[in-house]
């Protein structure tokens, strides 16, 4: 029997979608995954240029498009190279089919009697042809055919392939959407409101400069971009706000958390599912504690930018940074009312992509600014301060956990509640648009608390909530918050970062009371041949077990992403005097089979590196009115002279299926570096951010 | 002083200083100014508090400095003016009359790379590489004054730099590599 088709391709079945092939034998490839940074496209075009049998430079991987390519979701979740990746390949091989059948065809010979290398086809009797010589006679507006799968000998694939998007942004060509220079282009800029809920009293005139205001949305547009940014100044400086003291209180976000109303989310009850109803007494030495983590930016080095034209006929068209450029289309058109499919979105790359940022928002700022000015290009470009003050932040968490070891050394049982806002609220959750400037209009959309994906997606706050480890009598409960000021969603690893800092926290608490080492603690308590595995090659790696100097320390972290993810372990060594240090990382990662070994090294290198700097040194900033952390000096991230060295260790594929490498080091690097933290200094510190002043504060606490 | 865009909405930040909102004198300020680009002598005609990023993106068709934070605080809008590294975002377009610039689109002649652009296309140094412009143009200059400098002295010249991605070594590692030192 025939598999079907892979999922991306069922959806998207007509292959000139997905690949089209040029005269000149240059190979167009659109698909609905985008480019972040993270070099998804030279992987995808590595995987189809060995199905269809062409050289790598033939490939010309081109942004996604509402209009033109296939729909693929939103580009999140590590999940590109493990959803798109098949049906890529899927469809480059049906494409090759078809090249195939056209030269036996034109020979009069058997399909198999074909041959295809770098984009030449031969047969029999020294008989040639290419792909492009038979561009235009093979029609390729034709559905994939599931019986022809993917069969074609690596030849990219596993290779180093360098990225295709580098050479043009080492250059300086343009290539961003920031670059976007259209004919007749105006530059626009958003004046946003100085606090959450602040409504719009009065505006001082922009003489000259095209003013827009609906509600409480004021932007200003014109022809000079300079010349606007000064005027927005102006403006921002000028305007009239009514603001309120909504937010919690900073430095007791637990409370805040924990406060309710919350959406209850079972993810483990062994007792329950025993059918015993409640968890019997369990013997031990309990350990307890708690653990939190604050709001966190995404920081992306470029703020947010978009270019929309709202024609006086015709489809609105944008260009956005958007991971779901399908999702942001809809988003818009029921935003404003219009019929769906008049928005028509072009993916234009941005800067560094680490979740929902304010790509969409932006987005619908131009699209607001261009309906003041139809028929003219418009570019929006947010400033650093709302970047890092109105794009959506990961949540704040806490989480409780009650472990207890037995007489022999072993957990007896692991009870954990966590409590955190949602992890989503991307164009179109919970059923609204989700754009930011839409509660602002005259007519204000409302938008409920932040959601959480479902569980099938990996989940959100709860995401790695469950131990990969072998544990009995489990009870993991999460805690959404359903009300909140706070505008969250979801940022690399989502809940991962935290639960796996939580838990492997909580297990060398644990380790400690049992006496056991921690390495030795995990694996007594770990079967999975792949965790074991990436365990101990980081461990071997760092030399795991050797003496290190006063002050510093070896800590240990390991989660496999969602449970159906990566395998990742870390080893972090920290120096902890008068300053929280991590100087060494040493990661080891399991992706089943591996499309580019560099892009998975770069992926974890980046990934344990950004963790470092959300672990040791990130916290959003707010008083009761305003988010106050709006700058790089009062929002810092990790500078040069503070990154560690990281070495990446690549288990062999073993033929597994691929999975995605971009989130899976953020949770154990985490873990590790707060259990060095704890190994350098002997005091556990339980609050991120773990910086010298959180270090000195656990130690005065400790009796 | 020049732009520091959006930056009034810091705390504790007073503009006493700034004039009255006066949009009418938006134009009034416009002069001709000269100054030199990647060896080429250019005329434009803008304010001269212009932040210097806004002339090379839209006047000049120079994309390569690009927009971080308007506060000079991330290194992204780095170019060169007569040898040192300075943030275009932040500097105004009066400051650099009659001196030279160089972007990191002029750092080779036409058609070629810096030995740090190619350093970081052979050690695939970026990520998103929104940042690694600036970060060329730090690295280029540290090489001007130490040729062949050791791991901390690169650590030290790309510390004013900024990157999100975490693509720091590898771009440590170009710049030692360019240097021809330290591989």
């Amino acid at each position: 029997m025939t598999e079907p088709l892979p999922k991306d391709l069922a959806a998207n079945p007509v292959l000139s979608r997905w690949i089209r092939v040029r005269p000149d034998g240059l190979v167009d490839v659109r698909v609905g995954k985008v480019e972040l940074g993270q070099g998804i496209l030279t992987a995808l075009a590595q995987l189809a240029a060995d199905e269809l049998g062409v050289d790598l430079a033939a490939m010309r991987m081109l942004p996604a498009d509402t209009a033109e390519g296939p729909d693929e979701g939103v580009t999140a979740g590590s999940l590109s190279i493990s959803t798109s990746g098949p049906a890529l390949r899927a469809a480059a091989a049906n494409v090759r089919a078809l090249f195939v059948r056209a030269a036996a065809r034109e020979w009069g010979v058997e399909p198999d009697a074909v041959t295809v290398h770098s984009g030449h086809l031969s047969g029999p009797d020294d008989r040639q042809s290419s792909y492009g010589k038979l561009a235009g006679q093979v029609d390729l507006d034709v559905p994939a055919d599931p019986a022809v799968r993917p069969a074609a000998p690596a030849r990219f694939a596993g290779t180093d392939a360098p990225r295709l998007d580098l050479p043009d942004k080492v250059a300086g060509r343009p290539r961003f959407v920031h670059d976007l220079r259209l004919p007749g282009q105006h530059f626009a800029r958003v004046i946003r409101p100085p606090s959450p809920g602040a409504r719009l009293v009065s505006v001082p005139p922009a003489d000259g400069l095209t003013l827009v205001r609906d509600g409480d949305f004021l932007a200003v547009a014109g022809p000079d971009e300079a010349t606007v940014v000064r005027v927005a100044d102006r403006l921002r400086e000028g305007a009239v706000w009514a603001e309120v003291d909504g937010l919690p209180d900073e430095d007791d976000l637990g409370a805040f958390l924990r406060a309710g109303p919350h959406e209850t989310i079972p993810v483990a009850d062994d007792a329950a599912d025993a059918g015993s109803g409640t968890a019997g007494p369990v013997q031990g030495t309990p350990v307890r504690a708690t653990y939190s983590r604050p709001f966190l930016a995404h920081a992306s080095m470029a703020p947010s930018c978009a270019v929309a034209i709202w024609p006086p006929d015709g489809p609105v068209e944008v260009w956005s940074h958007s991971q779901g450029i399908g999702n942001l289309a809809r988003a818009i058109a029921a935003a404003l009312g219009l019929e769906p499919g008049t928005v028509h979105v072009r993916h234009a790359e941005g800067a560094g992509c680490y979740g929902h940022n304010a790509a969409d928002d932006a987005a619908f700022d131009a699209v607001l600014v261009a309906r003041a000015l139809p028929g003219t290009p418009v570019q929006v470009q947010w400033t650093r301060p709302d970047e890092l003050s109105w794009a959506p932040f990961s949540s704040a968490m806490v989480a409780d956990v009650e472990v207890t070891v037995d007489a022999a050394g072993r957990i007896g049982s692991w009870t954990y509640d966590l409590y955190s806002q949602g992890h989503n609220s991307r164009p179109g959750y919970a059923g609204v648009p989700g754009l930011l400037a839409a509660t602002t209009l005259a007519e204000p959309a409302v938008h409920p608390a932040p959601a959480d994906p479902p569980p099938a997606n990996g989940a959100g706050s709860t995401r790695n909530a469950l131990p990969g480890y072998d544990l009995p009598s489990r009870r993991i409960t999460g805690h959404r918050l359903t009300a909140t000021p706070i505008r969250s969603s979801a940022m690399r690893s989502l809940g991962a970062h935290f639960n796996v800092f939580a838990i492997e926290s909580a297990l060398d608490e644990a380790a400690a009371v049992a006496g056991a080492d921690p390495l030795e603690f995990r694996l007594a308590h770990l079967s999975d041949p792949r965790g074991r595995r990436v365990l101990e090659l980081a461990a071997t790696a760092a030399g795991w077990g050797r003496a290190v100097g006063d002050g510093t320390g070896l800590g240990l972290g390991y989660a496999r992403y969602k449970g159906t993810g990566a395998w990742c372990a870390v080893v972090a060594e920290v120096e902890a005097d008068s300053d929280v240090r991590v100087r060494r990382l040493w990661t080891a990662v399991d992706v089943g089979r591996v499309v580019n070994p560099d892009g998975v090294r770069n992926q974890i290198e980046g990934g344990a590196v950004q963790a470092t700097s959300w672990t040791v040194l990130e916290r959003v900033r707010f008083d009761r009115r305003r988010i106050t952390s709006t700058t790089w000096e009062s929002y810092p991230i990790l500078p040069f002279s503070r990154v560690p060295a990281v070495t990446v260790e690549i288990a062999p594929g073993d033929g597994n299926p691929s999975v995605g490498a971009g989130e899976a080091a953020q949770g154990p690097t985490a873990g590790a570096i707060a259990n060095a933290v704890a190994a350098a200094v002997g005091v556990r510190v339980r609050d991120l951010p773990l910086t010298a002043e959180a270090v000195v504060q656990a130690i005065e606490r400790t009796p | 002083m020049s732009s520091r865009e959006g930056s009034q909405r810091e705390r504790g930040a007073t503009r006493a200083d700034r004039p009255a909102l006066a949009p009418a004198d938006l134009s009034e300020k416009r002069t001709q100014i000269a100054l030199t680009v990647n060896g080429e002598r250019r005329e434009v005609e803008a304010d001269p508090d212009t932040p210097l990023l806004y002339v090379l993106r839209n006047d000049l068709g120079l994309v390569g400095a690009r927009f971080g934070c308007g506060m000079g605080l991330c290194g992204a809008c780095f170019v060169h003016v007569d040898g040192a590294v300075v943030p275009s975002c932040d500097t105004p377009l009066w400051s650099v009359e009659g001196k030279a610039v160089v972007t990191v689109e002029g750092l080779a002649p036409e058609g070629e790379l810096h030995p740090v652009q190619q350093a970081v296309l052979a050690e695939q140094a970026a990520q998103c590489a929104y940042c690694v412009t600036g970060v060329i143009m730090s690295g280029a200059a540290l090489l001007e004054q130490t040729p062949r400098p050791d791991e901390a002295q690169v650590v030290a010249a790309l510390d004013r730099n900024l990157c999100r991605c975490g693509a720091h070594g590898r771009m440590v590692r170009a710049v030692l590599r360019a240097g021809g030192g330290d591989d």
